[in-house]
């Protein structure tokens, strides 16, 4: 059994007949293991992750014929077990980490409120393990930044507090969403490592959402790729993006400015993600697709795990390399 | 801090300049002969006409007659009352307690109703509630208040007798003014049922003058909750399974006190607009139906230097108020 | 080679008055009130010919008469008369009359200067701007009502008086509220384009900005409008705006109050008329702010 078993999900907003913005998603997830989504803004990934978590608000409905954590039946947990979960087991950290702090309360009372909640722990225990979380989130000064506010810290030093606040309770997958596109890029890299060391010291999992392919190749070691609320391409790195069989995960790298190719010109995708009204009736990427054919237009290719089609596309590239 | 309240200190300086030029300027546009309108005496001969004049210093050039009149001021000299000849001041501070008590009962009704009914449409956003709530909201928030007055005392006072029409306190009680508050007062005092009777003299005053205010804050609460639950804040709090309960009123809430507070600053100057027509309907003795009489009478010191008082009260609530928001958001407390 | 995919008829923008409209028109509370404002606009141009009975007549035989479904009461005065024997129905009608003119007339009297006065406050920060300001400070510091009694105690009680007394008190917020709109407006980039253009000062007030804070202002004089006849029948029943026997709301509560125990319908009605109508404004500007407002439209 898979810390993590995600069978046909979908998230819907309106009408019962509009499109989903999360479309029969599937995804396992082994303990200790480190997944990677990535995808364009709109793909999906952040309200799959929500809706993992039951954060999902009406009007949006949440479907999917299986959505198993360590164990729990997520879909039909009541709400008490769920918050008994939320923040324990499961954790998230969220792409803009001065937004995901309570502005009105001190870093110490917002650690203090989890470890009250989760590990039943009060007054100086509390405050002695909130200070040992600031430290393994390497915070320097870590006992003056328990009496900061959140508007105090810097974009790095927030997100640090955001993910001391995730590890509290020690949970074994953490979410990351997006957890440094809102820092300088010379903090991302430490956040990253940050996160990537927690994850094997505490053999937790790691769900790790992204648009920055560097990111991904550097961090996971399996990789799914979304599009337009469904997955596309799924398999492990560094195979994927060496010989990628999606022409959407091909033309993503593609899209990727690197040392070695820097004559080359940059080759955008064109156009932009179809949006919940404009939708194609065949595959999702036709439009956009430079490879396009006369059956991609007409029918939806599926993604089927069991069989070797790793990718959601009739004609796969690079099928020559195995 | 300091500066910030340095700064709002700095400006009701010309705030209350202009105030003094305004209550000034006031009785000088009065048509009519200011010595009669001064004296509050009609036919006076030419020659205690002329006294007057000089003894008031209206021979004297305009910018003359204002430079005493600010020193006047500074020497705390409000002048006297042209009908009981007491002085301004203590004509003020003896009914200010009144009005005090009465806009206090009021806003802790409003404050606390107009929260939780802020909080529960918030919550029940879309719902029939929601919408009750907020259409009686609208309702109260266009209420006129010496209507919803008569309303109440027609149906609690006449048809069921339960509450007093007018007053603080009845005859029959004997309550020695300590605090000028009579809740207190009555508590003070050794008579039986006076704290009741008391209790039962404020209340229709109280839900009266704290209608439109509930409805505001009622309103604005509702709007700041919705604002705050969008917030990036309370879904990262959801996702580390805090309670509901700890969610909205812990997180929250807090964030939405945040507009609400400066609501409340805005409502003090309508309340004490509110006070004057509730406290001319109840015959409560507070400074609101004071200066109506004022007016009525034509007792120009009382007008005069009751409105500067009463713009100096708003003026200072203000600052409070400034200050409280400084309190209650970290961001700016912390501002350099 | 594939050639594009021919694409979809652009979708045509809808103009901004259509998408008003239909913002608008999803608000049902709004629409009632828009239904209800146009009967009293219906009553107060036609006040002398719907009005049953002129409203001064004392009808001396049915002094207090209830109104007509209740026991006592009589067909001719559907919702009977007053202490003096005037025809209540009557008298409201030309009631709604006067709280319109009052409300229209003050709110053009403190929107155009208060817009004024707003506009050069933002366009000139260095020395007109604050001294304005601080005038409005002064204005604040006094409650509404109280610097409206004060005003007519200057200027004496009656309509024109009154108008002008609501007009001076409801100045600040138009003012204020202009000002904040310039000073949001003011460094956004057409601005800067307009004025590199060569446009002059008041080309850049009144054509570049103003147009731009009209939505926050159309919502403020709405509001206005109803807190104007609140206002005028305060102070009608603290007996300092329009004297009777002229039909006034505020002054018919006034003098209604003495019948309280016996007469429950003088003192309701003339009530009823004031929460009504101003009710109705109230909806109606709380439908125009959500329909103008492109931040509170859609919610979801």
């Amino acid at each position: 059994m898979s810390l993590l078993e995600i069978d046909n999900l979908s998230v819907r907003y309106g009408p019962a007949d509009a499109p989903p913005v999360v479309d029969g998603l599937d995804l396992r997830l082994e303990t200790g293991e480190v997944l990677a989504i990535v995808g364009e803004s709109g793909s999906g990934k952040s309200q799959a992750m929500l809706a993992l978590l039951g954060l999902v608000d009406p009007p949006g409905r949440v479907a999917a014929d299986r959505l198993h954590f360590a164990g729990h039946d997520l879909l039909a947990l009541g709400e008490r077990q769920r918050r008994r979960l939320l923040g324990k087991e499961l954790a998230m950290v969220f792409q803009d980490p001065l937004a995901a702090l309570d502005p009105s309360y001190r870093v110490g009372f917002q650690l203090e409120e989890v470890l009250r909640q989760h590990l039943g722990l009060r007054g100086a225990a509390a405050r002695r393990r909130a200070l040992d979380l600031l430290e393994q989130v390497e915070i320097p000064a870590a006992a003056s930044r328990l009496d900061a506010y959140p508007h105090q810290l810097s974009g790095g030093m927030a997100q640090r507090v955001a993910i001391a606040l995730a590890i509290a309770a020690e949970p074994r997958l953490l979410i990351a969403d997006e957890p440094t596109t809102a820092l300088d890029v010379t903090i991302q890299a430490q956040i990253l490592e940050l996160l990537l060391n927690l994850q094997r010291e505490r053999g937790m999992a790691l769900l790790l959402i992204s648009h920055d392919l560097a990111v991904v190749a550097e961090c996971a070691r399996r990789v799914c790729v979304m599009y337009a609320g469904q997955a596309v391409e799924v398999g492990a790195l560094p195979g994927l993006f060496d010989a990628p069989a999606h022409p959407y995960t091909e033309a993503l790298l593609a899209a990727l400015p690197e040392a070695g190719t820097a004559r080359r010109p940059l080759r955008g995708l064109p156009g932009s993600v179809p949006g919940r009204h404009d939708r194609p009736a065949g595959c999702l990427l036709a439009p956009r697709c430079a490879y396009v054919q006369d059956d991609c237009r007409a029918r939806r290719p599926p993604l089927d795990a069991k069989r070797q089609s790793r990718a959601r596309c009739f004609h796969p590239r690079n099928q020559e390399t195995p | 801090m300091l500066s910030f309240l340095a700064r709002r200190l700095g400006l009701l300086i010309p705030t209350f300049l202009g105030v003094t030029l305004l209550t000034f300027a006031l009785i000088r546009l009065i048509p009519g002969d200011p010595v009669e309108v001064m004296m509050g005496e009609r036919r006076l001969d030419p020659q205690a006409h002329a006294e007057a004049m000089h003894r008031l210093g209206l021979d004297r050039p305009l910018h003359e007659q204002y430079l005493s009149y600010l020193g006047q001021l500074a020497r705390g000299d409000l002048g006297q009352s042209l009908r009981t000849h007491e002085s301004v001041w203590s004509e003020f501070a003896s009914l200010f307690p009144a009005t005090v008590e009465l806009a206090g009962a009021a806003l802790l009704l409003a404050s606390v109703l107009g929260l939780l009914a802020g909080v529960v449409a918030a919550l029940k956003r879309g719902t029939p509630l929601d919408h009750g709530t907020m259409g009686l909201a609208l309702t109260g928030y266009s209420m006129p208040i010496f209507w919803w007055a008569l309303i109440l005392i027609m149906f609690f006072s006449v048809q069921l007798g339960w509450t007093p029409v007018s007053g603080r306190l009845d005859l029959l009680y004997d309550v020695e003014p300590v605090t000028g508050f009579m809740l207190i007062d009555t508590l003070l005092s050794d008579e039986r049922g006076a704290f009741l009777d008391a209790l039962r003299h404020l209340i229709l005053p109280a839900i009266v003058l704290g209608t439109i205010p509930l409805a505001v804050i009622a309103r604005m609460t509702r709007s700041a909750m919705l604002e705050v639950l969008r917030e990036d804040y309370l879904r990262a709090a959801r996702a580390r399974g805090l309670s509901p309960a700890r969610l909205v009123f812990v997180h929250a809430l807090r964030n939405a006190l945040v507009p609400v507070l400066t609501v409340f600053g805005l409502q003090v100057g309508s309340l004490l607009s509110g006070a004057v027509l509730t406290e001319t309907l109840f015959s409560w003795p507070g400074i609101g139906k004071w200066l109506i009489e004022a007016i009525g009478a034509r007792d120009y010191p009382v007008v005069q230097n009751g409105i500067l008082l009463i713009a100096a009260l708003v003026v200072l609530v203000n600052v409070v108020v400034d200050i409280l928001y400084g309190l209650a958001n970290p961001r700016i407390r912390h501002r350099q | 080679m594939n050639t594009p995919a021919p694409l979809a008829a652009e979708p045509a923008w809808p103009s901004p008055l259509r998408e008003f409209c239909r913002a608008f028109a999803r608000n049902r509370g709004a629409l009632a009130a828009l239904l209800l404002l146009a009967l009293l606009v219906v009553c107060a141009l036609l006040a002398p010919w719907l009005a049953p009975f002129d409203p001064a007549v004392q009808h001396r035989d049915f002094l207090l008469a209830p109104p007509a479904w209740l026991e006592g009461g009589e067909m001719r005065f559907p919702l009977g008369t007053d202490e003096l024997g005037r025809d209540l129905l009557s008298r409201l009608i030309h009631g709604a009359r006067l709280s319109l003119l009052i409300g229209l007339a003050s709110v053009a009297l403190s929107l155009a200067p208060g817009v004024l006065l707003g506009l050069c406050a933002g366009f000139f920060p260095r020395l007109l701007g604050p001294s304005i300001m601080r005038l409005m400070d002064v204005m604040l510091a006094l409650p509404a009502l109280l610097l409206a009694v004060a005003v007519v105690a200057v200027l004496g009680p009656g309509l024109l008086n009154t108008v002008l007394a609501i007009a001076i008190v409801s100045l600040p917020a138009y003012v204020r509220l202009t000002r904040a709109a310039v000073l949001g407006e003011i460094h956004r980039d057409y601005v800067t384009a307009a004025r590199l253009a060569g446009a002059g000062r008041l080309r850049l007030m009144f054509v570049a900005v103003l147009p731009n804070c009209l939505a926050p202002l159309i919502v403020q004089a709405t509001l206005g409008f109803s807190a104007a006849i609140l206002d005028a029948a305060a102070l009608g029943f603290l007996g300092l705006g329009v004297q009777p026997p002229t039909p006034e709301w505020g002054s018919m509560l006034a003098s209604a109050r003495d019948y309280i125990e016996r007469a429950w319908w003088v003192v309701t009605l003339p009530g009823l008329a004031i929460l009504g109508s101003v009710l109705a404004i109230n909806l109606l500007g709380d439908g125009l702010r959500d329909a103008l407002d492109p931040k509170l439209k859609n919610p979801d």
